[in-house]
């Protein structure tokens, strides 16, 4: 037959006259997009840190100069640690962020489970306003907040507005929705025939989610908790308005940076902000390693 | 035994309409079908994984239509196993009876009774991370039949083996069902495990449930045979009942 020929206008032009391109400019190109972004954010890192090390170097007298630890302590993170408003900040901070955290678990697991497994009336609608906390402007968050408690009983307004309940409550209304979200995406990613096949072997349902699907869970509630962490310590619009701003009181890492800035001591402000650049670095790692397979506490 | 009376299945544009067919107690039923065709949501519908819009699901004379997975005494082993990630081996054989809170010591024994039937004594202690496709599928068959189950439901067990360990689990199932005397529903779309399992072989085309052949059946279960203990099988005439409606 004709039809295999190399003469065959199929085979015209001829397959061995072509040549793969070289793949380095895909990569260049690919990788020097990402180099671009990645630079941008190690610079900025670096920009605070030189910053502290040309400007903050002196003038800081926390221990006896003449100690062997002096040099450790006389600095501007010294200076930041030594000062009480900033270390009542760090502690309101991690205990407040850590809250969050598991309040968020607690409701993103139950909604993440229900939106992924089942169909329901108003599903959709359900979808959508759990975006809101996410596409809200943050100050919007805090407004809406403050608003929502001028209808609830005065001493229930009185424990929370401008106190440290409301911090918590401003982080977790935004944090929530981005734990939701991941709890979702982790709840779609397990098969639910196991589930199934757990039904059939003789769980309720609740038994099927407690054995079956939840220890799958783990690694998705890590995520959607450290995620929720983080976001909440970056939280700032709503605590503003919700929570306020008084020092020793509702002053969380996001504030004493605010607050440092608003009295013109740019020093303390990055100081402060470099300490947060550090939890959230040793939080996201910790979770890693945590969740890494070959990791356990 | 199996039976399905006129049974309906919606699921948004796909329907099944007034299927009816039954196999007899101890009996190996293959369904067969083109992909597509709802063989694996007819077997959901047994084994109580899909809505049934109406019609009825009798096992062993019960009508067990609107009763929920858990209380029906199935054993269902889905395609590729669809086992426990988090489960040891040990764990997911004794499942079913912890759950219905069965002594520890029992659990014990059935599951090395288990283990020696299915020769998976070795696996006892791993995660089904990096078990083989026959591995998995021995697994899945002894969580399944753990508790003793009157049903045995299974989704295309085989398709996802090389023709070896096809063969060893094609003996496997065969012995299965000679020893315990359970009544199989078993899906596939391949003739090949249809000739060497089915006691009645049933077809799912356009819909309908016909019988495409009705084999002399070398699967009965032999009388006194060694079972997994706690459901002692009615035993049948040979000879499938099958209805074209």
């Amino acid at each position: 037959m004709s039809t295999s020929s190399p003469t065959h206008p199929l085979f015209e032009p001829s397959a061995e006259s072509h040549r793969a391109r070289s793949d380095v400019p895909f990569f260049l190109i690919m990788g020097g997009i990402g180099i671009v972004y990645v630079a941008l954010l190690i610079a900025i890192l670096a920009a605070d840190g030189f910053y502290l090390v040309r400007e903050g170097g002196e003038g800081h007298e926390i221990v006896d100069s003449a100690a062997w630890y002096a040099p450790l302590c006389n600095n501007a993170l010294g200076a930041a640690l030594a000062d009480p408003h900033i270390r009542y900040s760090i502690r309101l901070t991690l205990v407040s962020c850590t809250l969050t955290a598991i309040l968020s678990l607690w409701v993103a697991v139950p909604v993440g489970y229900l939106l992924s497994r089942h169909e329901f009336f108003g599903k959709n609608l359900l979808d959508a306003i759990l975006d809101i906390p996410i596409v809200l402007p943050p100050l919007v968050v805090g407004l809406s907040l403050l608003i929502l408690f001028q209808y609830v009983p005065a001493w229930l307004r009185e424990a929370v507005v401008y106190q440290v309940p409301a911090v918590i409550l401003a982080q977790w209304m935004v944090s929530c929705a981005f734990a939701v979200r991941t709890m979702r995406a982790t709840f779609d990613q397990i098969d639910k025939r196991r589930e199934q096949v757990a039904l059939t072997l003789g769980c309720s349902r609740a038994q099927a989610f407690g054995r079956v699907v939840l220890p799958e869970t783990k690694r998705g509630m890590l995520t959607a908790g450290t995620l929720a962490w983080a976001r909440a310590l970056g939280e700032f619009g709503p605590l503003l308005v919700f929570a306020g701003a008084t020092r020793g009181k509702t002053e969380v890492l996001s504030t004493t940076v605010f607050l440092e800035l608003s009295i013109g001591d740019l020093e303390a402000a990055v100081t402060v902000s470099l300490i947060m650049v550090a939890a959230a670095v040793a939080v996201l790692v910790v979770a890693r390693l945590w969740g890494s397979r070959n990791f356990t506490l | 035994m199996i039976a399905v009376e006129n049974l309906s299945i919606e699921l948004g544009s796909f329907r099944l309409r007034e299927i009816s067919f039954s196999i007899e107690p101890g009996q190996y039923g293959l369904l067969m079908g083109k992909t597509g065709s709802g063989k694996t949501t007819l077997l959901e519908a047994v084994a109580g994984l899909k809505p049934v819009r109406q019609g009825r699901i009798l096992l062993h004379g019960q009508d067990v239509t609107h009763w929920k997975p858990a209380d029906r005494n199935i054993g269902y082993v889905p395609q590729d196993g669809a086992l426990f990630t988090t489960m040891q081996v040990r764990d997911q054989l004794g499942f079913a009876l912890t759950i219905r809170h069965v002594p520890r010591p029992k659990i014990d024994r059935r599951v090395d009774y288990l283990a020696r039937m299915l020769d998976i004594g070795h696996l006892l202690d791993r995660t089904p991370h990096g078990l083989s496709g026959g591995e998995k599928q021995r697994v899945a068959l002894g969580r399944a039949l753990a508790f003793g189950p009157q049903v045995l439901c299974l989704d295309e067990p085989l398709s996802a083996l090389d023709d070896q360990t096809r063969d060893q689990i094609i003996d496997l199932l065969r012995r299965i069902s000679r020893e315990t005397g359970v009544t199989c529903l078993h899906v596939t779309h391949n003739l090949e495990e249809a000739r060497a399992l089915a006691d009645v072989q049933l077809l799912l085309q356009d819909g309908q449930v016909t019988v495409s052949s009705c084999l002399e059946s070398n699967h009965a279960p032999a009388k006194g045979a060694n079972s997994v203990p706690s459901s002692p099988q009615p035993r049948g005439p040979s000879g499938a009942v099958v209805r074209q409606s």
